[in-house]
């Protein structure tokens, strides 16, 4: 079983370590990094609980093994704050009240934020394709519409400054 | 659901990924978009002594039109399929199809070359390359070979033609003609499933409006993807009216082999592909002559 | 982040205040049990059966301890030697921690190896070698009533010869009996058998603990994924007989809990045991699979149901008699006093005079459970029966089911009502619910739209369900966990600067707890939400609570934070009658202050009083400004709701869209808006869920389909309709402030407004029940049999 020595930019920094060929790159940001935000829900593929941007494009993490990602530019939720502003996802989903566990919170914001790279401006079912691959058992989605939607705004208004969607990964 | 160990190479070349293939044989697998085959070593379902990693050969992803012929590279990923005005504009049901495949995050990464390879009968490609006719181009140690998508699939589930020291590197679709189209239709439990039964159907029609092309193929139900040869041979010289499409549909739900699973009872999907042909057909026949 | 409030303006009840919670949440900062990570600990993985039923004849760990990395394997032979092998269930039944001479289901726990990481756990998991043999299978709980059926339980042979658990029965049956009779003459019976099928709660974060046993100190630590770390405090003490001021549980953030968290599993025992074992904190976290196939399942009711009713369809009398598959062990979460929960709310909204219930538990090689999914035990079960009646009996009498609905509610004039089957109704106006989502869906006309649809052949069905549900257990003389009596408690410190800090024993899994309780204070104290920092899940910290399930949070532990919080203000009156020498009696309160009457420039704000609590309190009161309640609710709350939807039916495929669902809901005074629509959004999506998608099926061979999200389907975006919600507000009269608990009427209202939709777009062709989930083969097999089913 071969041992990596990888290099990777996570939210703008760059991170180094051995890795197993074997080893997930969602244990490895989790377990090996510390960098807990991004979650684990299933086994499968199935609920996108791990998702983060890998050079800008979302990605389940823990269909990725973590040697995959060595050289490239990631980011996770933790990066999504930028000097101490919030992303306009992140205000969206507290002032419409888009989370209740917070489970599957980071990585909802993750695809919202892939997705809105994509399409500023989605409609409502383009919004819920667009996170269909992400499972939240509490809120019943109608509230993370909203949340996407207020952030879409946010980021399209001229006037305003997106904090941190520069962030890593582009 | 932890792996067990392997050891990982990554190819920086075409070049590079057959020589390790090669070199490690049946103990290695090819690592592309790993949406099919990391699920499988969670499960311990697969235990490859080397994954040869793809995924930095950027020079497989493409699609370009070329000589009458859509050239796809195998590492293409499913997002870049479903974006590409191209393949909106002239290749209609291969954006059907992609955008039915899984979710949008997992289409981030998965390829079509991988969707093919791993030969699945649940996976969606394969029935819509049998409707269109594919080719698919494999790469091995003495160069290239083409292989009709029909004879890339095996009698048996998840097994392709390919040799294991072989990469599929390209498919190739020959170019719409004038009058013809076509429209993959997928019938799931919930978004992100595998098809309950899924049909897709292509059809040309030479200027008097008769049928001079035609292919369906069918996924999940049965042990591989299934070409639904004698639908075909219906459809042939007839005119697509409606009455021979509800014949074709009948008969393409003859030639599938369901069985009775979680995704429903056997007899329930071979009427679903009679469903789904009945509309594909219809579909197909409005894209053929100019509609949506 | 928090919003700023400007002056004196408090968030208190009825205000949308955005969750307090949010802000760790949203940057990624929460702390779920496996972002936990403590110097040299190791991981844990499980070793499962993979027969429903066979013999354990040898197990063989040699090969796993090679295993780079692996320190340990424990066995269940290693339990029994330390008389750990077996556990208490929340049924007074008794669990194996790990099996040990047989397995009497798949995915059963085998052996529990612990090593340096996660993947050299799984390595050894893999590398344990157990030789079975197999045993028959018993799935269909029919048959496990069967003299010849095989006993899945030989080791409580004594008590239980047969794999049957208990019989339970209530109501007056002759009476019950009298009426059918007289009704058969008379007037008309309906009947149905229904089947409730076995489902998950599912939540995201899976099930798992840190176990950490500090030898110096003697203290056990365990951060676990629970609903009720009291409960499970006092559990853990009684199994290990560890002391329990030496047991200190905490239940870090939850990724959603519904029941699931409620039971002690084995990993968690099993994770105790092996940090004692190793000295070195031991981490257990359940995969998906391991999740669905082997934590606590809920519903598996096997019902038939009758009502007896005049010509007209006014209701006489309920009979149902329930088949109930628990599973081979009895874990059910329910009180002692009511085996089958409170299944026997199943005369519902109505006015039965007479009912009668009997159910029958058994064992079969299936998982243990029986939980209370986002309900309070077995309410979905009873609900989705007299809901599903209600329309047969419509049918059968040829009225609308509105109409039977309308005609048969209990009155608002008639609460407190007391129903047939015993239980004391506190309050509410179901006519109003109905006629306000009747007319706000635009009722008329979608039945008029209906009639034309009908007429050209397309199928649309108009589904409503007029529920009630009952929440909030205690009171503690007839309710428990366990033998603890469900009461709930706040501790309330007021500190010198006027800042709160509130600790509660009912803990939150998304809930919004952080803020709905500061809320409470807020609003009792006249301070800002802000000002109050609400704590819970830490035992050593929090006041003993029972935890939340059951919709009891709101009921009991927001009763008791609302006592609570009258207890710091009369002690505030008495502190500022010394400060502004008067008497208590000439003091007047106003939110945040209390003023003399007819001088209102002279008065003492709660801040003022606060200080003067610590330096200059009154001789003859204790300083400082705290209150304790431990809160015993004199009855349960019943909160209520309308729900209607309309669906579409694909002809072709037997597809069935929601084009629209409307729920009304009345949960008595709202503490804060926003956060009970989420709650009514999230629990319509798992009502959704069973209607259409979720089921945990077996095979014959008792292998459990559906064991991964691939299979078992939770419902993305995509299937998830755009939930419209209205309340009408009926407040509990014994609540001090009216509120009745909503986070699961959604859950039990909602799945039978999806199935009488359906069974509406094809009640003219004669279908009068279909079983839920109401997955597309099974409506394409009606409409090929009514020859509906086109291409
Ligand atoms: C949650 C989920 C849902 C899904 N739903 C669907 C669905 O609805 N429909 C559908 O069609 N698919 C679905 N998939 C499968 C997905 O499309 C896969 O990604 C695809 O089947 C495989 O593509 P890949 O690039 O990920 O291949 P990999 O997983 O990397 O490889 C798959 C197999 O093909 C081999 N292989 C890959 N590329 C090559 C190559 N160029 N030459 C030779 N061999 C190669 C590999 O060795 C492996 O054996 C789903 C996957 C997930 C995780
Ligand atoms: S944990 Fe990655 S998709 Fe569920
Ligand atoms: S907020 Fe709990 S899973 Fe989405």
């Amino acid at each position: 079983m071969s041992i990596h020595h990888i290099r990777v930019t996570i939210n703008g920094k760059l991170y180094e370590g051995d890795v197993e060929a074997r080893t997930l790159l969602v244990h490895w940001l989790r377990d090996g990094l510390r960098l807990t935000g991004t979650h684990i829900g299933c086994d499968t593929s199935s609920c996108g609980a791990c998702t983060i941007l890998v050079d800008g494009k979302a990605v389940k993490s823990c269909t990725m093994l973590a040697v995959q990602a060595d050289g490239r530019e990631l980011l996770t939720v933790e990066g999504l704050e930028q000097n101490g502003k919030l992303h306009p996802l992140q205000e969206g989903f507290h002032v419409e009240h888009a989370l209740q566990c917070g489970y599957c919170t980071p990585g909802m914001m993750m695809a919202a934020l892939a997705l809105l790279k994509r399409n500023p401006d989605p409609s409502e079912q383009e919004i819920r394709e667009g996170i269909s691959g992400n499972l939240c058992r509490c809120t019943g989605y109608v509230n993370i519409v909203k949340a996407i939607q207020y952030a879409a705004q946010k980021l399209r208004e001229p006037e305003q400054v997106p904090a941190g969607s520069g962030g890593g990964g582009e | 659901m932890i792996p067990g160990p392997f050891d990982y190479q990554v190819a920086s070349s075409v070049a590079e990924a057959i020589a390790l293939l090669d070199q490690h044989g049946a103990d290695a697998k090819v690592l592309a978009g790993g949406h099919s085959l990391i699920p499988l070593l969670r499960f311990r379902l697969a235990s490859p002594a080397v994954l040869v990693d793809i995924n930095r050969l950027r020079d497989l992803e493409y699609l370009q039109e070329a000589d009458g012929t859509l050239h796809i590279g195998a590492l293409t990923r499913e997002v870049d399929l479903e974006a590409s005005d191209l393949i909106r504009r002239r290749y209609p049901i291969l954006a059907d199809t992609a955008r039915v495949i899984a979710d949008p995050v997992v289409r981030n990464w998965a390829t079509i070359g991988g969707n093919l390879a791993h030969a699945d009968p649940a996976n969606d490609h394969p029935a819509t390359m049998l409707a269109l006719g594919a080719q698919l181009v494999a790469t091995g140690p003495a160069g290239q070979r083409l292989i009709p998508v029909e004879q890339f699939f095996t009698d048996s589930s998840f097994e392709t033609t390919l040799q294991p020291n072989e990469l599929l590197t390209e498919i190739r679709i020959p170019a719409p003609a004038e009058r013809s189209g076509g429209a993959y239709l997928k019938l799931e439990r919930k978004v992100g499933d595998y098809a309950i039964a899924g049909v897709a159907a292509y059809v040309a029609l030479d200027g008097a409006g008769q049928v001079t092309y035609a292919g369906i193929g069918l996924t999940n139900v049965g042990p591989t993807p299934i070409k639904a040869r004698a639908a075909e041979q219906l459809l042939l010289g007839s005119t697509l009216d409606d009455a021979v499409i509800v014949q074709a549909a009948k008969q393409a739900a003859a030639e599938a082999r369901p069985v009775s699973d979680l995704r429903g009872p056997a007899d329930y999907k071979r009427a679903m592909v009679e469903t789904l042909t009945m509309r594909a057909l219809r579909q197909a026949r409005s894209r053929a002559t100019g509609g949506a | 982040m928090t919003t700023t409030n400007a002056g004196p303006h408090v968030h208190g009840l009825g205000e949308p205040y955005k969750r307090k919670e949010d802000a760790r949440f949203i940057r990624g900062k929460g702390n779920y049990v496996d972002d936990i990570q403590l110097p040299g600990m190791l991981y844990a993985d499980i070793v499962r059966s993979p027969y429903a039923h066979a013999l354990i004849k040898s197990i063989d760990i040699s090969k796993a301890l090679q295993v780079p990395g692996v320190v340990a394997v424990i066995t269940g032979k290693d339990l029994e030697a330390a008389g750990l092998a077996w556990m208490p269930t929340l049924s007074g039944d008794t669990e194996a921690v790990l099996a040990v001479d047989r397995v009497l289901y798949q995915m059963q726990e085998v052996a529990f190896v612990v090593a340096e990481s996660r993947y050299a756990a799984a390595d050894g998991a893999a590398a344990v070698e157990v030789d079975y043999e197999p045993l028959p299978v018993v799935v269909d709980p029919q048959k496990a009533l069967a003299p010849d059926a095989p006993l899945l339980r030989p080791d409580k042979k004594d008590r239980q010869p047969t794999n049957q658990i208990y019989h339970w029965e209530t109501g007056d049956r002759a009476a019950t009996d009298a009426a059918f009779a007289e009704a058969e003459q008379n007037g008309v019976v309906v009947r149905q058998d229904m089947y409730v099928p076995r489902i998950h709660p599912a939540p995201i974060e899976t099930c798992g603990c840190v176990a950490d046993y500090n030898a110096a100190t003697s203290k056990l630590t365990v951060w676990m994924t629970s609903q009720a770390p009291h409960a499970h405090r006092t559990l853990f003490a009684i199994v290990s007989g560890l002391p329990e001021h030496r047991i200190r549980v905490i239940s870090p953030d939850v990724g959603g809990g519904f029941g699931n968290k409620v039971p002690i599993y084995p990993g968690y025992v099993c994770a105790v045991v092996a940090a004692l074992k190793t000295g070195r904190p031991v981490k257990w976290i359940e995969d998906r699979t391991e999740n669905l196939t082997s934590t606590g399942f809920a519903r598996d009711y096997h019902i038939h149901a009758e009502i007896a009713a005049d010509k007209e369809g006014t209701v006489k009398a309920l009979r149902v008699y329930t088949l109930a598959d628990h599973g081979a062990f009895d874990a059910a979460a329910q009180p002692t006093k009511f085996p089958a929960g409170l299944f026997h709310i199943c005369t519902g909204s109505y006015d039965f005079k007479q009912a009668h219930v009997a159910v029958d538990a058994v064992h079969t090689n299936k998982a243990p459970g029986g939980i209370a999914y986002r309900c309070s035990f077995r309410v979905t079960e009873a609900s989705y029966l007299i809901e599903r009646m209600m329309d047969t009996l419509a049918r059968e009498v040829g009225k609308d089911p509105a109409q039977i609905r309308l005609q048969n509610f209990i009155k608002p004039e008639a609460f407190p009502y007391r129903s047939a089957l015993g239980w004391t109704y506190d309050s509410g106006n179901y006519e109003r619910a109905l006629r306000l989502a009747m007319e706000k869906i635009g009722y008329e006309e979608l039945r008029r739209e209906q009639a034309e649809k009908r007429a050209r052949g397309e199928l649309m069905g108009i589904g409503i369900s007029s529920f009630t549900e009952i929440v909030g257990a205690g009171p503690g003389k007839h309710f428990d966990i366990a033998g603890i009596q469900m009461f709930d408690s706040c501790e309330i410190r007021v500190h010198p600067t006027g800042k709160v800090l509130a600790r509660i024993g009912v803990q939150t899994q998304g809930q919004g707890h952080e803020t709905t309780f500061a809320q409470i204070i807020a609003a009792e104290l006249g301070i800002s939400p802000d000002d109050v920092d609400v704590e819970h899940g830490d035992t050593d910290t929090a006041p003993y609570g029972l935890g939340t399930y059951a919709s009891r949070s709101t009921p009991v532990g927001g009763a008791a934070t609302a006592v609570a919080a009258r207890k710091i203000r009369d002690k505030a009156r008495k502190i500022a009658a010394y400060l502004l020498e008067v008497g208590e009696e000439d003091l007047e309160w106003e939110p945040g202050r209390f003023y003399v009457r007819g001088s209102p420039s002279k008065g003492k704000t709660i801040q003022e009083i606060a200080f003067a609590a610590y330096t200059n309190c009154p001789p003859y009161l204790e300083p400082g400004l705290e209150a304790v309640n431990y809160y015993d609710p004199p009855n349960l709350t019943y909160p209520f709701g309308s729900y209607i939807c309309v669906v579409d039916i694909d002809r072709g495929t037997g597809e069935v869209h929601i084009r629209r669902f409307l729920a009304v809901d009345d949960c008595g005074t709202v503490i804060n808006p926003m956060i009970v629509e989420g709650q009514i959004h999230g629990g319509l999506t798992q009502g959704l869920a069973p209607a259409l998608y979720e089921q945990l099926a077996y095979d014959e061979d008792g292998n459990v389909l559906g064991s991964n999200f691939q299979d078992y389907l939770i419902p993305t975006a995509i299937e998830t309709p755009r939930w419209e919600t209205d309340r009408t507000v009926t407040p509990s009269p014994h609540h001090p402030i009216g509120a009745k608990g909503v986070g699961e009427s959604p859950t039990v209202g909602a799945p039978q407004a999806i199935a009488n939709a359906v069974v509406d777009a094809l009640a003219h062709v004669g279908v009068r029940h279909i079983d839920i989930p109401i997955t597309p083969w099974k409506v394409w097999a009606i409409l090929k049999e009514k020859g509906l089913a086109t291409a």
